[in-house]
Formats: structure tokens, sequence, C-alpha cells
């Protein structure tokens, strides 16, 4: 049976009330990411079973690893009387289990509502078991009411950092030079290419969180309660004696506290706070910057690197200059694409994020040359039947986002290019490169090519020459 | 191998054929802290009524439920196409504090003006209750402004498991029965329920009974509208697949309009042949009907036969793990699989009851190891134990089979293709020879010990 109309013949309008298909998630599944992306930890979501389960589905469906992640599976009981006792119980379960190095509470919308006083529950269950070896527990409050992932992504990596980082081993003198990177929510591809740039300029680094092998790695003979990988916590005990901490995204960088304003505040390490590095002048920001705090030339294989993407952005030239894109995602994201789109001749007519900061229409307005500011509309707090909306009147030759702005492109007949989180309709999103030279050459190839694809399909001959 | 130590209080919930005495354990609230497959009361009530295509479903609560459930399902429609849009509340700070009525019934109204859909459900999410909302006050209110039905699914997460969801979006459908018009039913008239058309299952299942000479009078919720809720009471019979969640809805049409129902399931050749058969026999005044049923069932056997002889020659022996939500589907896959010559090594359910696990019991071979409410953990340690090459579950289980090394078929409802009826079953076949006879597997670690 054939459908008689399809879901692009639905006609939609925006709502000042509801949101519709929307462009964000809530921020426990951010503060679960991060947990995911620290050694031995397990994250453990105080609030109903349904939370944990639809965010692990979600996570899975994007990055195809098993992704245990806690509950402390409220009932009507618990809502009543409240969730301390659950949340004692599901400790000692996950540490009977798992045997984690870490375990990382972060909240929800119910437990938030209800009030439960997590750090007491945690302080309690502290002095409850003096003898036992206790892993050391993070709490983090993300309650779904506030903010989007990126709230909770951002607050889980704060609270990681201010858990943690103790005084006596900041004190001490590290023998090898280390740097802190606060890399944001990029892919796991993106984490190991930061590891390795790092590496090249002979420092060792604390990257939290480091994902690259917890959601990205190899198969197993045998199933591990957590998979190898991530930031050791031993190592972020120590970040307050780094040389000086990075951390990635121009939002972020508008944040009243981070975790590197943490260091710095207290415990002196220099904060560096950058954009995500998309495109040259972003790559070569972050470049200088390491060279700087590594007191070193920039290795040959960058300036190699840098060269080789200069040149295939020449050859390329032709087939995405002067062309219109919408831009959607993560305000951080969406920031670091204008800033390479800028550099190819692309124009973000639309630059579209659920968060609703504020922060990103000043910042793409910085990115871009003020000649273009009035064909740009930098739409916040909005979901994606306000982008089809601001759609109508722009005509874009492709889309820039996540999988879930497929049902729009395909509405509008336009292609999508995939970068972010999630894709959940293709292979290979943990593989994604966005950052360095090799990102940018990567996001180049793939914009190029998906418009020459595009030309080549509607062409009436299909030459086999560009 | 693997030493994991399995929960003291999960171990009733778990048994190995001929080894000790059956005593199961199961219905029970997931235990804290273990990373349990199941969802919520939300899930259950959202899944139920998801393919109702010309409603609209508002999801009262912060972002999360909503993200999560937009366009989840492999459901189709043949018309309206709303079911695959994601409607919330979005619930912020203030609302939290000051109440978040005044944003629903606006949102409603918003809604309705828009997608002028035949009814609306709402369902409220765990917050919903504790910061005060009366979700039904605002529905009644909106329903009266805009003369549709809107209706309350009370589906707070936490009060409860997925079936106490399933019953509240039951209770939600049995609002609107018997408000439509039930005069060109046929005698021979049933409605289909707890089948939900993933990838046009519905439509095939129908097509079958059609040709037997029955009408189906409404599916439910499958390619679902609010206009064949309203009809439902006009049937002489309810056939239930899904057990699980559309048992509450049988009953009630059974107590009020004294409609019986029977358990069914449309996955494998026995058991397919055994949904037509079973409705036949309670047409039984008319002859025909079982006859044109023994003609289909052969008709349709006899062309995918041969096919799936083909495909048997290399799934034979192949040792096969089942992990699904409810255990009366894991009774039709048990067969499916020994068709296909397959070895049933595991067999479980989030949801099963006691009677199920007996019957799974009695069903399984020695050794066989049968599970309630599993985790990764358990799942994982049981599928390497017995060097399973197929594992048959949802999507937070196929992450787990492949990072070990194992084939995959997705039975959930987010898959795409349809695996009921005859032809299903062809596809299943396919699928499951797709997966297991790849030849990534002889590069699997765990395999070349």
């Amino acid at each position: 049976m054939e459908a008689r109309y399809l879901l692009k013949d639905l006609k939609t309008k925006p709502s000042a009330a509801a949101t519709q298909n929307a462009c964000k998630l809530c921020s426990p599944l951010g503060a679960a990411l991060v947990f995911k992306g620290i050694a031995n930890a397990v994250p453990l979501l105080h609030g109903s079973q349904g939370c944990s389960t639809y965010i692990r589905r979600y996570l899975i469906s994007h990055f195809k690893e098993p992704i245990d992640i806690a509950c402390s599976n409220f009932g009507e009981q618990t809502a009543i009387f409240g969730g301390g006792a659950n949340i004692k119980l599901a400790l000692d379960n996950i540490i009977a289990q798992y045997a984690p190095g870490m375990i990382g509470v972060a909240t929800t919308c119910l437990a938030e509502t209800i009030g439960d006083d997590v750090p007491m529950f945690i302080r309690e269950y502290l002095k409850a078991n003096p003898k036992k070896n206790l892993p050391p527990i993070v709490h983090v409050s993300t309650p779904s009411f506030q903010g989007t992932h990126m709230q909770g992504f951002h607050n889980a990596v704060l609270a990681t950092v201010s858990g943690l980082v103790t005084k006596s081993l900041s004190e001490k003198k590290q023998p090898s030079k280390t740097i802190n990177l606060f890399p944001g929510m990029v892919s796991p591809a993106d984490l190991r290419h930061l590891k390795a740039i790092i590496a090249a300029f002979g420092m060792k680094v604390m990257m939290l969180p480091d994902y690259s092998r917890t959601l990205d790695g190899e198969l197993w003979c045998e199933y591990q309660r957590i998979p190898s990988g991530g930031t050791p916590a031993a190592a972020i005990e120590a970040a307050g004696s780094a040389l000086a901490s990075i951390e990635l995204g121009r939002v972020l960088a508008k944040m009243p506290e981070t975790a590197a304003t943490h260091l710095e505040d207290h415990f002196g390490v220099i904060g560096h706070r950058l954009g995500l590095p998309m495109g040259i002048r972003q790559t070569d920001r972050f470049m200088q910057t390491l060279a700087a705090i590594a007191d070193t030339a920039i290795p040959a294989r960058f300036v190699e690197e840098r060269g080789r993407l200069l040149d295939a952005l020449v050859d390329g030239h032709k087939y995405v200059n002067n062309l219109r894109a919408v831009v959607y995602g993560e305000a951080d994201l969406v920031a670091g694409m204008v800033d390479f789109l800028s550099e190819i001749g692309i124009l973000p007519v639309i630059c579209a994020t659920g968060e609703n900061g504020g922060h990103l229409a000043p910042i793409v307005k910085q990115i871009l040359d003020p000649k273009y500011h009035d064909r740009v509309n930098i739409i916040e707090g909005v979901d994606f039947v306000d982008i089809e909306d601001a759609v109508q009147e722009v005509r874009p030759h492709l889309m820039i986002g996540h999988s879930k702005g497929y049902s729009l492109a395909r509405k509008l007949d336009i292609p999508l290019v995939r970068i972010g989180f999630p894709v959940h309709d293709r292979v290979g999103g943990s593989r994604l490169l966005h950052l360095g030279y090799q990102g940018a050459q990567n996001l180049f190839d793939c914009i190029a090519n998906t418009l020459l694809e595009r030309r080549q399909a509607a062409s009436k001959i299909g030459y086999t020459y560009m | 191998m693997s030493a994991i130590p399995i929960l003291k209080e999960r171990q009733k919930q778990i048994y190995q054929k001929g080894r000790t005495p059956f005593e199961m354990t199961c219905e029970k609230h997931s235990l804290a802290g273990s990373v349990s497959q199941r969802a919520c009361v939300f899930c259950g009530s959202r899944v139920v009524l998801y393919p109702i295509s010309d409603a609209l479903h508002l999801i009262h609560g912060p972002i999360g439920c909503a993200a999560y459930t937009w366009d989840i399902r492999g459901a189709l429609s043949s018309g309206p196409q709303l079911h695959r849009l994601s409607f919330s509340t979005d619930l912020q700070e203030k609302e939290v504090i000051f109440g978040g009525e005044p944003k629903l019934y606006q949102a409603l109204i918003e809604l309705i003006d828009t997608y002028r859909p035949k009814a609306a459900f709402v369902y409220s999410t765990c917050i919903v209750g504790i910061i005060g909302d009366d979700v039904e006050a605002v529905c009644k209110k909106v329903s009266r402004e805009r003369k549709i039905p809107v209706l309350a699914v009370h589906s707070e997460g936490f009060k409860g498991t997925k079936k106490d969801g399933y019953k509240a979006a039951c209770d939600a459908l049995f609002q609107l029965v018997g408000t439509g018009s039930v005069q060109d039913i046929a005698p021979a008239g049933i409605n289909i329920l707890g089948e939900f058309n993933i990838g046009g299952e519905a439509w095939i299942i129908k097509k079958y009974y059609e040709r037997m000479g029955v009408q189906v009078v409404s599916v439910m919720t499958g390619d679902g509208r609010v206009d064949e809720i309203r009809k439902l009471h006009g049937a002489a019979l309810n056939v239930v697949q899904c057990s699980g969640a559309m048992t509450f809805l049988a009953e009630m049409l059974k107590e009020k309009y004294g409609i019986p129902y029977i358990r069914v399931s449309y996955f494998g050749i026995d058991d397919m042949a055994k949904a037509l058969y079973d409705v036949a026999d309670h047409f039984e005044d008319d002859p025909g009907i079982k006859e044109r049923a023994r003609k289909l069932v052969r008709d349709e056997v006899n062309a995918i036969y041969p096919k799936l002889k083909e495909i048997r020659k290399d799934l034979s022996g192949k040792r096969a793990a089942i992990y699904v939500g409810g255990a009366f589907k894991a009774f039709s896959l048990i067969k499916a699989l020994r068709y296909l010559g397959m070895k049933v090594i595991l067999a479980g359910s989030q949801t099963g009851n006691k009677i199920d696990y007996e019957i799974l019991r009695d069903m399984c071979d020695e050794g066989t190891v049968i599970l309630d409410d599993a985790n990764p953990l358990e799942l994982s340690k049981y599928i390497i134990e017995k060097r399973a090459d197929l594992f048959i579950g949802g999507v937070k289980e196929r992450p787990m089979a492949y990072k070990l090394g194992i084939g995959f078929c997705d039975h959930n409802h987010e898959r795409k293709i349809p695996l009921a009826g005859f032809e299903g079953m062809l596809n299943f076949a396919r699928e499951v020879h797709t997966s297991v006879t790849s030849p990534v597997w002889q590069f699997v670690p765990f395999r070349q010990r």
C-alpha cells in the first residue's frame, strides 16, 4: 500500500508555546556523555528508568557501541519520599557489578523537581561506608528544564574538575609538560586528532572528556564492564599543576565559570579560551597557542597539512564560492562551521541552534564581514519548524548539521552534509573529523562532493569530468 | 572466560533449563543501579499510541522525552503523517515553579489550529503531577473549545513500568470507543489489536483476513485513525498480538461490550497460520472462511517454502539468542528459528510474567538460559558462554552483540522491514541469513580462540 501523501506535504507552522521537532536534547545526555569519557567511570542518572534507556538508545544509534548508563530507578514511593534510598542502593549495586574507578551522578528533571539533595545523599553514603575503598563520586545538577545537552555537558566537565582536582597533587611540579584540554562535544575522531596534535608538540595532555576509545573502540573478546580508554582520574586530579588549559568553543568562552576558569581561579593554571579549531584561522590560532605554551615551533607536519589544505581549497574553490547554506546544531559547532564557511565563500544564510543563550548572534557577526550581516539570519532557541519557516525566504544550496535535519532537507530537496551529533542515518558518525587542518580538508571534500554530485545527477549529460 | 558476577537480587530472574528447580521471579521493578534494558511508563504509552497518524501527540514536560521519541518507530501510515512529528511543551524552570498549565493550553490551541488533528493525546511526563498541573482540566477545556477529543495520558515515567504505560494508553483509547457508527460492519468482523504496522505489517495481516472473508474493523494502532478507535466496539472478535500492550484494551472491550478475544502471533509460519485458523474457528458458522484460510496458508507457504529451504541450508545448526520486550514474541521466534534449523541458546524478555516463563521453559531445549529483565552484563555473559551466532533484540542490544562479533537481527519497533506474515517470515530468514553468513565473523577475536 502506498502512502497517499507524504511527510513533505505536511504543512507546518511555528508555535510560540510548543517545541516541534526539537533542535536540542536534554541536559542529562550531555553529562552522561562526559562521564563516558572518563576512565573506568559509570554514569548514573538519578531519576526514572526511561531517562537512562532513552539516552542510551540515542547515543548508541550514533556511536554504535555498547553504552551502559545506570539509573536509580525512581518508583512512586521514591517520588514521594525522595530518592535518597534509591541512590544509595544504586551506588552499592554499581560498585558491586562494575567496580568502577569513578561514578558520575547526573540528576534528571524529576529528582530536581522533588528537590533531592544529591550532594547530601553522596556525603551520607561516603560516611556510612568509611572502610570500603570507594571510588570518587562526582555530582552534576542537570535538570532538563534548564538549558540543553550542551549545558549538561559543560557542567559535567566543570563538576568533574571541581570535584576531583586536588591541591596536594596540583602543587607538585609535573616532570613532563602537560596541558589540560577541554575540547567540548566533538567526535571520537576529533578527540584522537587533538591528542595527536598535542603529542606532536612534545606535550602530554589531560583531555576531558576523552571518549575517543570508550565510544569508538575495537571488538572485544569478552564483555568489558566498562570499555577501555577515557581520561584517567589520576590525570584529572593533577590538572591543577598543568602548564596551561585550553578550552574550545566560542560560546563556551562566554560562560562565566568553566573548567578552565576554575583551574585558573583556584590553581593559577592559565586558561586559553579559543574557538573550535575549524577552518584555517581557528586552527592557526590553536597551533600558535600550543606553540607558545610548548615554547617550540609549529611542527613541520602541520605546516605541510595546512599547505595541502590550501592547495585543495584553491583547486575546488569554484564549486563552493557564492553559495548559501543553512547551518544548525550546537551553537559552538555552528560558530565553528561559520568560521570555516567564511573562508571558502559559502554564506551561512541561516545559523540556527536550539540553545537559548543569546551568544551565537554576536559571535557570527564578529566572524562575518559586516557587508553580509543583513543577509544572515541567526536564530537561537529554535526548533526545526522555526528553521523551516526561516528557510522559505533564502533558497539555500545545502544544509549542514546532524541527522535530525534530514526530514527538512528532504522536504526542501536540498542536500544535507552531516556533521556533529547525532548521525543516526549513516555509518561513521564517530569517524567524522571536523577539527584541525585535516578536519577542514574532510569538511571541504564532503561539501564540495555533495554539491558536485547534486550537479552531476541533475545534468542531462552526466559528464565524467567536473 | 569472563567471570561476571550476577547481582544476588537478580539471580532469581535467571534460569538455566535442566539445572535447578524452576522458580523464577518476574514483574519486578528494575533494581536501582543495574543497567536495565527496560524503559518507563511514558515509553509504554508512547509506543502504543504512536502510530495513530491523524492525532496530535503532545508530550507535556521538559524536552528530553519528546526529542528521544521523534520519528522513532517504523510504523507506517497510508495517509496522515502527523505522528512522525515531535511535539513538546518543553517546560522551563519558570513553568516548573509557576505551573505548566497555561503553556500546555496555548500549545494545544496553536498546534490544533495548525494541524487540524482528529484528536489530541497529551502525555504527562515525570514532573507534571509533581508541579501540580491539572492536565485533565486543560484537556477538557481545549476539547470544548476546539470540538475534538483531547485525551490525557497518565504516563508519568516513574509510576510503574512500561506495562503501566500500556495500560494508560489503553485507558485513553477506551474513552473514544463507542463514539462511532458500526452500521456497515459485517457479522464476521474483527479488530486487530497490538499490531503497529512496522514496515507495513498490518497491511499484510489485514489482507490475509480479508482474503478469508473476514472484515477488519480496526487495527490498533498500526496505520491507525481516530475514527477507527471510535468503532472498535463493532467487531465480533478481538485478535490480540503483543499481548503485554493490548490485553488491557481487549479486557475492557470484553467487559463492556462482551467481545471475546484471542491471543495470536504473526511471526513465523506456524503461528501465522494458527492466527488465521483461530479466527476462522471463531466464525465456524461460515465454513467458507476456514476453507479459504486453508487455501491461503497453502498458497503462501508454497510461495516461500523453496526459498526458505535454500536459506536453511546455510543456517542449520547455528545458535541464536533472543531477548525481546514481550515473552509472546519470544515463543514465535523460537519456532521460527527452529524452522530455519537454528538452536535457541538463550531466551528472555523485559516484561514476561510467570506463565510466560513456564511456557518458555517447556519450549526450550536443555541448557537454554531464560532471563527476565536482563542487563547487558548478563546477556553478554551467556551469549559468549553459549557461543551464539545470532542475537535477536532491539536497538539497545545491537551494539553489545556487534562488539563481541555476533550477528544481529532487529526485532523491535525501530526496524523498517516487515517480519510478520508469510512474506515477513521470508524477510526474517533473509535478514538472519544476511547477518549470520557474513564473512566478517571469521576475523572476530573470540571465535579464533
